[in-house]
């Protein structure tokens, strides 16, 4: 039995954005920017793909850019925000718990002169408005928080978050990395006052190698990539036409089910929390049960490293993730545990699993099944 | 006229009635590494062997090639002529020269063989003239013959060779000439390069791995892998033996004193090694073990360990630094490999403190504790032991 509870890391490409690839690949595979009818059916199917994300995120379809995922966007919006606007200001904000690609990116700017202060948050995850709200300074250009915790599934209250920021600082720019949350939590940031937001396919059963960014009309961005002038210069590239058409697929196939998804992936999610405080022993949670992101659970099998864990499971065919990572000699611990107040056992204790509408309930009782066979015997070595 | 190698070996050449042997092996070494690269012809001539390739080759990857093969001392790329007329000797011998040299503003002195009788000209008159014709047309060059830049060797058989620069090689021995020998490999700097090291010296090696599911990675097994297919490059293809060790490892870690966890695995894992070994006609181990790095090799650890075995155990790297240790591993082209994260060992089993000074007697009370179930594991371990293929990668 296949049982993949990893789909905050990856999410399988849906069949019909995997056909609609395959066509792209083979039959309609102009480039967007030919003169000829080939380059221009590719560039409608990119448009068409550009719609429907627009439409989700009910903003204008001229606002959205498509990129290689996640990771560029967020650094497309450190980078080009911090440049177009230095004469501005150059402190910037970021949450503690923030992907790579957005706290990496932010340090290396520090390197030229901007300032970077890191937004702590509580033991849960949350970012305070009113502690968001006394960092915010006259020269801040830039403040980045992301929607949904890829780690844990908090969900940061975002409205009252940029109305925090925005009070205080109208000129702030407000940036959310909403990877986690698109397709599962609609997020509208024309609406809700956000400049810039993230997102990526491969969370959304679209594929890997493929996201968009939103950018607010008036919102000036200097690009990252240079050369061709695609996408209003922006940023520049010969379409991802297969890439772009498959993440429009699965944005439209999870808008068109939002709810029934949700359903689905929260009775999974429900049901194993109740399984994990009654049916297994010494299981402490760190995700907001309550609040927390529907399709993400992160506990800790007290005692038991959770790389070997990990092992254990797969063996099995369950296929999780953990807080932290084994490298020699060199923990690579969860950051966002961390920021929480964890100290590294019981970060190398945590695992997480996340749903999708693939998952079964059978899945979570198999899972549940395997560790009360195997917890048991893993946690009979533990370092002395 | 065909490009093609001129191999030079060393110490086999004192072997004596021997050489054959070593010869042989040798030539099969080298057919084998070069079968990738196209159809050569090897063969023995004069005391060294030629290489010549049937159609033109890839120069720098067929040389790359050669290099790796133990027992060369030096490797020349070598002009191969069927017409042996001396203008046609000329042309070739300038074309040689220009091909295989940047700079020509150098001294040069060529050193004939006439092995030919039939031929014309003699040895001092083919290097008088040639010589004098390479003064005309090359410019540049000029002549020494105490002590030239270029030694250009011209030598007229029933072909004609003509080759100038030597490219040192790694020397050492034919692998399989000297036996067989079985390595103790982990994902470590130290145990890829005792490996290269025995091999080097005409040992065959094959080589064992102690893995741990689910406590070491299937990444740490992958890693494993892949050092030894750079291993193969140097040794040939070989087996890697996988054997299941979660059980015994347990085991020692539940009944014995947390301290001692390490050398009773290392001597256990001996055991078992050597048991391989005997199966695969191995007449000894092969460690990375040095001299006091870490607990499990002070001498008093080392002395542990050792006690467990009968066969001979070689060490190669027991007098060396770790950086001796790292050059080595960085110009075979393991270290890049070895440092990848992916632990062979769950660090569970790492005592805080392991005894640096273990006491035989006491080491040896400890493990009777496991009296009852040691044997029928060790017996598992080895039938449920995984063999795989190691071919060379290049």
């Amino acid at each position: 039995m296949e049982v993949y509870f990893d789909n905050a890391a990856t999410t399988r490409v849906s069949d019909g954005a995997a056909a609609a690839m395959m066509t792209m690949l083979t039959e309609a595979y102009g480039n967007p920017s030919s003169l000829h009818q080939k380059g221009f059916e590719a560039e409608k199917t990119v448009e068409e793909a550009r719609k429907i994300i627009a439409d989700a995120m009910k903003v204008a379809k001229n606002d959205v850019y498509f990129t290689s995922g996640g990771t560029e966007g967020n650094n497309m919006v450190l980078h080009g925000v911090s440049r177009a606007y230095k004469r501005r200001g150059k402190h910037i904000l970021v949450s503690d718990i923030e992907h790579p690609s957005v706290k990496d990116a932010a340090y290396k700017l520090t390197e030229e002169g901007y300032v970077v202060e890191t937004v702590p948050v509580d033991d849960k995850g949350y970012v305070m408005p009113q502690t968001l709200s006394a960092m915010v300074r006259e020269d801040t250009i830039l403040v980045s928080v992301m929607h949904i915790n890829n780690e844990i599934g908090t969900i940061q209250p975002m409205e009252s978050l940029v109305k925090a920021v925005k009070e205080k600082n109208a000129d702030t720019l407000v940036h959310v990395d909403a990877v986690q949350s698109f397709g599962k939590y609609p997020l509208y940031p024309s609406r809700v006052g956000i400049d810039l937001m993230t997102i990526s396919g491969h969370k959304i059963h679209g594929p890997k190698g493929a996201g968009a960014l939103y950018v607010a009309p008036k919102v000036r961005l200097t690009p990252l990539v240079y050369g061709g002038d695609q996408q209003k210069g922006v940023r520049s590239g010969t379409e991802n036409v297969p890439g772009i058409v498959g993440l429009g697929v699965a944005a439209r196939e999870a808008y068109g089910d939002l709810e029934s998804r949700k359903t689905h992936i929260a009775k999974l999610r429900r049901h194993c929390i109740r399984r994990l405080s009654e049916a297994v022993t010494a299981i402490d949670f760190n995700s907001d049960l309550e609040e927390g992101a529907y399709h993400i659970l992160n506990f800790r099998a007290v005692g038991v490293k959770s790389e070997v864990l990990l092992h254990t499971l797969e063996e099995q065919g369950i296929y999780v993730s953990t807080g932290s990572a084994c490298s020699a000699n060199k923990k690579h611990h969860s950051s966002t545990l961390q920021a929480l107040g964890q100290d590294s056992e019981a970060t190398d204790q945590a695992i997480r699993v996340s749903f999708s509408t693939y998952n079964r309930m059978e899945e979570v009782d198999y899972f549940i099944k395997q560790l009360q066979t195997a917890l048991p015997m893993l946690r009979r070595f533990t370092k002395k | 006229m065909k490009k093609g190698y001129l191999i030079k070996y060393g110490e086999l050449a004192i072997k004596g009635k021997n050489r054959w042997f070593f010869e042989n092996a040798l030539i099969k070494h080298l057919e084998d590494a070069l079968k990738p690269f196209g159809v050569f012809e090897v063969i023995k001539e004069q005391g060294r062997i030629i290489c010549e390739p049937a159609e033109p080759v890839d120069d720098e990857e067929v040389m790359n090639r050669i290099q790796m093969v133990f027992g060369i001392v030096g490797v020349s790329p070598v002009y191969i002529l069927e017409d042996n007329s001396f203008e046609h000797i000329c042309a070739v011998a300038k074309e040689h020269l220009t091909d295989q040299y940047d700079d020509l503003n150098v001294t040069f002195k060529v050193e004939s063989r006439r092995a030919d009788k039939k031929y014309p000209m003699n040895s001092m008159e083919i290097s008088r003239e040639l010589g004098a014709y390479l003064l005309d047309e090359v410019p540049g060059l000029s002549v020494d013959v105490k002590n030239p830049d270029i030694r250009l060797n011209v030598e007229v058989r029933g072909k004609t060779y003509i080759f100038s620069k030597v490219v040192k090689c790694l020397g050492g021995m034919p692998v399989g000439t000297n036996g067989r020998g079985m390595l103790m490999l982990s994902g470590g700097i130290d145990s890829p390069v005792a490996g290269f090291m025995v091999a080097k010296r005409g040992v065959f090696c094959e080589a064992v791995y102690y893995h741990s599911h689910p406590y070491t990675s299937e990444r740490a097994k992958q890693k494993v892998v892949d050092l030894a297919k750079i291993l193969a490059r140097y040794n040939g293809s070989f087996n890697l033996h996988v054997v299941p060790f979660t059980e015994i490892q347990l085991d020692i870690y539940e009944r014995c004193p947390h301290e001692q966890l390490t050398i009773i695995m290392r001597r256990y894992m001996m055991i078992i090694a050597e048991r391989i070994a005997r199966q695969r006609q191995c007449q000894a181990l092969i460690t990375g073990e040095s001299i006091g790095q870490v607990a499990s090799q002070t001498i008093q650890s080392l002395v542990a360990t050792n006690d467990v075995c009968d066969m001979p155990v070689f060490r190669p790297l027991i007098g060396f630094d770790k950086q001796d240790i790292v050059t080595i591993s960085e110009k075979i082209d393991t270290y890049e490999t070895s440092i990848l994260p992916y632990e062979d060992c769950c660090t569970i089993f790492v005592a805080k403190h392991p005894v640096t000074k273990p006491n035989l007697n006491a080491i040896e009370r400890s493990e009777k504790k496991l009296a009852d179930t040691i044997d029928a594991m060790i017996e598992k371990a080895i039938k449920d032991t995984e063999v795989i293929r190691i071919e060379p990668e290049l």
